[in-house]
């Protein structure tokens, strides 16, 4: 392709390193990412694969911006209260990058709709904040084998993990069922510290952009671990669960499953 | 440019300066096959010494760098490698 002069301008400082180049900057302004959920992590993931010039970038969400997300969730503001946050986030992305195409999906993701929503995107990108998204995107991605960049958050700790499926475990290799209701806590407002979603949801984004490059060596069959108090990295080694129920040589799991929401905090 | 070097391809970027002598002679030089030869055609001092040390980071071959003028460089380079490593 041909690049214009302000894309020239724009990319330069991804042209200039011999990984990316003028040939990387097209796989990335070609590419086809979408973001589960706008929020903590969904924001930042979005802001630097819209800053990078992926071309496509789909936000998967059905939430409205609240008071309570703007201490972190940076793709919106104050201005945009009330507001759909997919369409908040097309508007912040858009803004940025004039490259970039927003491709809003306002519904909650379900068994029924999730493999038409994501079937055309090179890569989906879990910023969710709830298990029983986490484990529908996770197996879909699986059964549609599209690499699925996963990450959370909570408190001041954050973990990671990027699943090539086919190609390395699922996070049901490395957790194979939600954990029950009262392990988990009232999820959707718990606390969270808000520069630690900007950390990981960074991470995410850099995760992304390596598989779109294809470059260096991506965070498969290993999980990250960071926690922001004592500032420590850590990877564990996650095996491929050969019993795994989705990803295994004998998956039980042939249809998508809807958990049930066991968040204890109505939202 | 004559001599005995064959040239492709030339681009005039005078006007240009760091980092973008640079990256216009590396966005010319990913579009030609290897062998052959780009000639870049520059007034920016710093880039006569930078864009010759990035292409040869980037594995290409630095022909010549002739001074055509008070303000005027030809830097000639071969491309040597297709994709850079990874």
């Amino acid at each position: 392709m041909e690049f214009t002069e302000d894309q020239i301008l724009r990319y330069s400082r991804h042209i200039i390193l011999p990984e990316v180049g003028g040939d990387g900057q097209e796989k990335l302004l070609n590419a086809k990412v979408v973001l589960v959920g706008a929020g903590g992590l969904g924001s930042p993931v979005g802001y630097y694969l819209a800053a990078a010039g992926v071309g496509t970038i789909g936000v998967i969400d059905n939430d409205r911006v609240e008071m309570s997300n703007l201490q972190r969730q940076i793709a919106h503001n104050t201005k945009r209260l009330g507001v759909l946050k997919a369409d908040s986030a097309k508007e912040t992305y858009e803004t940025l990058n004039h490259d970039v195409t927003v491709v809003t999906h306002k519904e909650r993701l379900t068994s029924v709709n999730i493999k038409d929503i994501i079937k055309d995107y090179d890569i989906v990108v879990d910023g969710s904040d709830n298990f029983p998204t986490r484990y529908l995107v996770n197996d879909a991605c699986v059964m549609l084998k599209k690499t699925l960049i996963s990450a959370a958050v909570f408190r001041f700790e954050g973990q990671l993990m990027s699943i090539y499926p086919g190609d390395g475990p699922c996070y049901r290799c490395l957790f194979e069922v939600p954990p029950p209701a009262g392990m988990v806590p009232s999820c959707q407002e718990a606390g969270i510290l808000g520069a630690v979603t900007g950390v990981v949801g960074t991470l995410q984004a850099t995760e992304v952009v390596k598989a779109i490059l294809g470059i260096g060596v991506p965070l498969k069959g290993k999980l990250l671990l960071w926690n922001a108090l004592d500032m420590s990295f850590r990877t564990v080694k996650v095996p491929r669960n050969r019993e795994c129920p989705v990803c295994g040589e004998h998956p039980t799991i042939k249809e998508l499953i809807d958990y049930e929401q066991f968040c204890s905090m109505s939202h | 440019m004559g001599d005995d070097i064959k040239v492709d391809k030339t681009i005039d970027i005078r006007g240009q300066v760091c980092p973008y002598t640079f990256v216009r002679s590396k966005l010319a030089i990913e579009k030609m096959n290897v062998g052959e030869v780009l000639e870049i055609i520059l007034d920016h001092k710093a880039a006569v010494e930078n864009v010759p040390k990035s292409m040869e980071n980037e594995g290409q071959k630095v022909l010549k760098i002739d001074q055509t003028g008070e303000k005027e460089w030809h830097i000639v380079v071969r491309k040597d490698r297709e994709k850079t490593k990874k």
